[in-house]
């Protein structure tokens, strides 16, 4: 009985001054914050609408897109003073066909100031060969090829008059880890030090993106769909994924 | 003789929960025979180790009977062990190429599944890196279950006693991709076939020894077929061309890498219990080993990435080809392919 009083008395001037202390301060060393991504899916400025709106790629040719997902993973923060935060088991998958998955949360990121932003276009070599996964890598989400163990990174399908595959369709299954067809890419952003990520106890800040899907098409090589309309894998997704590498997302804005 | 490395810990915790919640806390838990990943003493370290997918009899038991599951496919037919049948060591008896749901005929011959803990790439051209995702195809194509996982995840959930089979392996009803995967992997992952006539020989267990035959075969194995089928698991899980055909109408590992000097090249196999996992070869077109030798005394054909090892073929004598037989079969491991912990129960 005696201790426990002891005890109190001690603790209580701790909880007082560690609570003074805290509220000097406008970022708290350890403390930890969330942000939220928007991944705003368009066509060349037009909002992305599946199945029904046609869009037309860079040789002008038509198209509609029916899927279209992708892997954002291992997301890393950096300072200004060059120091960097790599968000553990960040793997998500966007898919236009489900809004929820457009808006990523990012939960326990030390609080501060960040005016970097890089993160992997698909999914690291490592989880392309381990075990059964589950979450946003979970075989279940049709991102995983079964015969040539990976993940498919960005995956679109669609229709083009163009396209001289039955049905006139598009498939463009992106992915592959091994040279010469690596396709893991990487994307970073600086982000404008007046306005940068401001991570804080008190604030969750949304960053947006634009991700413009015709991207795949454009950039290094302008892409026909007569003579590219099906790639899983190998050295045409390679054209595509360095189409896609900086042309995919544009930091847009944010909110703080 | 076996290094046995228990990976093995607490058994039906769940099902003593179970028990202790109901408050029959007198009954008495059946007492069960561990399952065991055992490492014959001539085998190198394996490169599953159950690290991330911790063996228990419960995840076995469910693994077993997922592995054995039939109403897993499109129409209720087949189960993995329709194509990987124990008694021809997990391969398919009789069947050139594998036969799966609506009578459709695949593109390649079974594989039989021993040792799998020990291989780094699966399947005839090496798609697959990990033995875990090694079911997806299957359940997949079209050709073999033409199921998809998330019908398997909603039938698991709905039928008894799966859900509580999930409990008692994992600890929660939950039930999903990963989970289903990490017990069909307790199953395959301990199939371990170390116990032929040759392993006993060569660990020098109780006084076996070759007859002159076998031993005469196993010098001329030596000499002519380890340079690929290399000892213990007799291949050395690279990828070559032995010959069969002028020019392929299976790509092979070039469809995995794209490099065309990999067009037409296959793992080599392993010829444990070869024995009993007739025909041969990736697309099954030999059904004896006397085909098999002969393929290699006067058939090779000079294709494109034929292995050189192979450009003059493998001449052999008959005395030398019954020499050899009688060396393989001593590659068989009756053990295994009787031992009803790996049978439909
Ligand atoms: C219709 C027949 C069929 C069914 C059903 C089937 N398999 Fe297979 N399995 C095959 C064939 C054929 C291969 C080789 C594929 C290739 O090389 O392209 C294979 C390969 C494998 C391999 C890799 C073996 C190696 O040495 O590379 C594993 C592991 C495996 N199957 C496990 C399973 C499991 C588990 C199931 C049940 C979910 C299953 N299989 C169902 C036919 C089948
Ligand atoms: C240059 C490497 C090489 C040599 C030497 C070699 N093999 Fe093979 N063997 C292979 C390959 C590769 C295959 C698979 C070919 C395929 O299916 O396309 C194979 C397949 C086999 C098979 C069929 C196994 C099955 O399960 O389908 C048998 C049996 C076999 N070899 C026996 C032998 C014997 C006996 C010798 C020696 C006389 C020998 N091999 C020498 C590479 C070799």
């Amino acid at each position: 009985m005696k201790l426990s009083q002891y005890l109190l008395a001690l603790v209580c001037p701790i909880i007082l001054l560690s609570s003074c202390k805290k509220s000097t301060e406008e970022v708290t060393p350890d403390a930890k914050s969330t942000f939220s991504i928007e991944f705003e899916n368009q066509v060349n400025g037009s909002p992305l609408v599946l199945n029904t709106t046609t869009y037309k790629n860079a040789k002008g040719e038509d198209f509609k897109i029916n899927i279209f997902k992708y892997y954002v993973s291992n997301i890393k923060l950096s300072k200004a003073d060059g120091t960097t935060y790599l968000i553990p088991e960040s793997y998500f998958l966007i898919d236009a066909s489900k809004a929820e998955s457009t808006n990523i949360t990012l939960k326990d990121v030390p609080t501060g100031d960040y005016t970097k932003i890089e993160y992997t276009i698909g999914v690291d070599y490592a989880r392309n060969f381990a075990g059964a996964q589950t979450g946003a890598l979970d075989p279940i989400n049709g991102m995983f090829w079964t015969w040539n163990s990976g993940y498919i990174f960005v995956k679109l399908e669609g229709t083009s008059p163009q396209s001289t595959d039955t049905g006139n369709k598009l498939t463009f299954h992106i992915g592959g880890v091994t040279d010469p067809n690596n396709t893991i890419r990487t994307f970073a952003t600086e982000i404008n030090s007046a306005n940068p990520l401001r991570v804080r106890t008190d604030g969750k800040p949304n960053m947006h993106f634009i991700v413009n899907a015709a991207a795949l098409f454009t950039g290094k090589t302008d892409i026909s769909f007569a003579s590219l309309n099906f790639t899983m894998g190998g050295a045409n997704s390679v054209i595509v994924a360095n189409n896609y590498t900086n042309g995919l997302f544009r930091l847009d804005h944010i909110h703080n | 003789m076996l290094r046995k490395i228990t990976v093995i810990a607490v058994l039906l915790l769940s099902t003593a929960m179970m028990y202790a919640c109901s408050k029959n806390e007198d009954e008495i838990t059946p007492e069960e025979k561990k399952i065991t990943f055992s490492i014959p003493a001539n085998f190198p370290a394996p490169a599953y180790n159950f690290e991330d997918n911790k063996l228990t009899n419960a995840g076995f038991a469910l693994g077993k009977k997922l592995f054995y599951e039939a109403r897993l496919s499109a129409d209720k037919s087949v189960s993995c062990g329709s194509c990987h049948q124990q008694f021809a060591a997990f391969t398919q008896l009789d069947h050139k190429v594998s036969h799966g749901v609506n009578n459709c005929q695949g593109k390649r011959n079974t594989p039989p599944l021993v040792n799998l803990a020990w291989q780094k790439a699966f399947f005839w051209d090496g798609g697959v890196k990990n033995i875990e995702t090694s079911p997806l195809n299957a359940i997949t194509d079209a050709c073999e279950m033409g199921t998809d996982i998330e019908t398997i995840v909603a039938f698991l959930k709905s039928t008894a006693p799966y859900p509580d089979l999930f409990k008692q392996a994992f600890g929660s009803t939950e039930i999903n991709s990963q989970l289903i995967l990490k017990s069909i992997t307790q199953f395959t992952a301990v199939l371990v076939s170390g116990n032929s006539k040759y392993d006993k020989v060569t660990r020098k267990e109780g006084g076996i020894s070759f007859s002159a035959a076998e031993l005469a075969g196993y010098n001329l194995f030596k000499e002519k077929c380890s340079s690929c089928h290399a000892e213990p698991f007799f291949t050395d899980f690279s990828y070559r061309s032995n010959g069969l055909d002028l020019v392929s109408t299976d790509e092979g590992r070039s469809h995995i890498t794209g490099v065309s000097s990999d067009f037409g090249k296959f793992r080599v196999p392993t010829l444990r219990n070869i024995e009993y996992t007739s025909p041969y070869m990736h697309d099954g077109r030999f059904y004896s080993l006397d085909e098999v030798l002969e393929h290699y005394n006067s058939g090779v054909k000079s294709s494109a990435n034929l292995d050189p090892q192979l450009k003059n073929g493998i001449p052999l004598s008959s005395t030398e080809k019954e020499q050899i037989k009688a060396f393989l079969k001593t590659l068989t491991d009756n053990e295994f392919i009787k031992n009803t912990l790996y049978s439909e129960s």
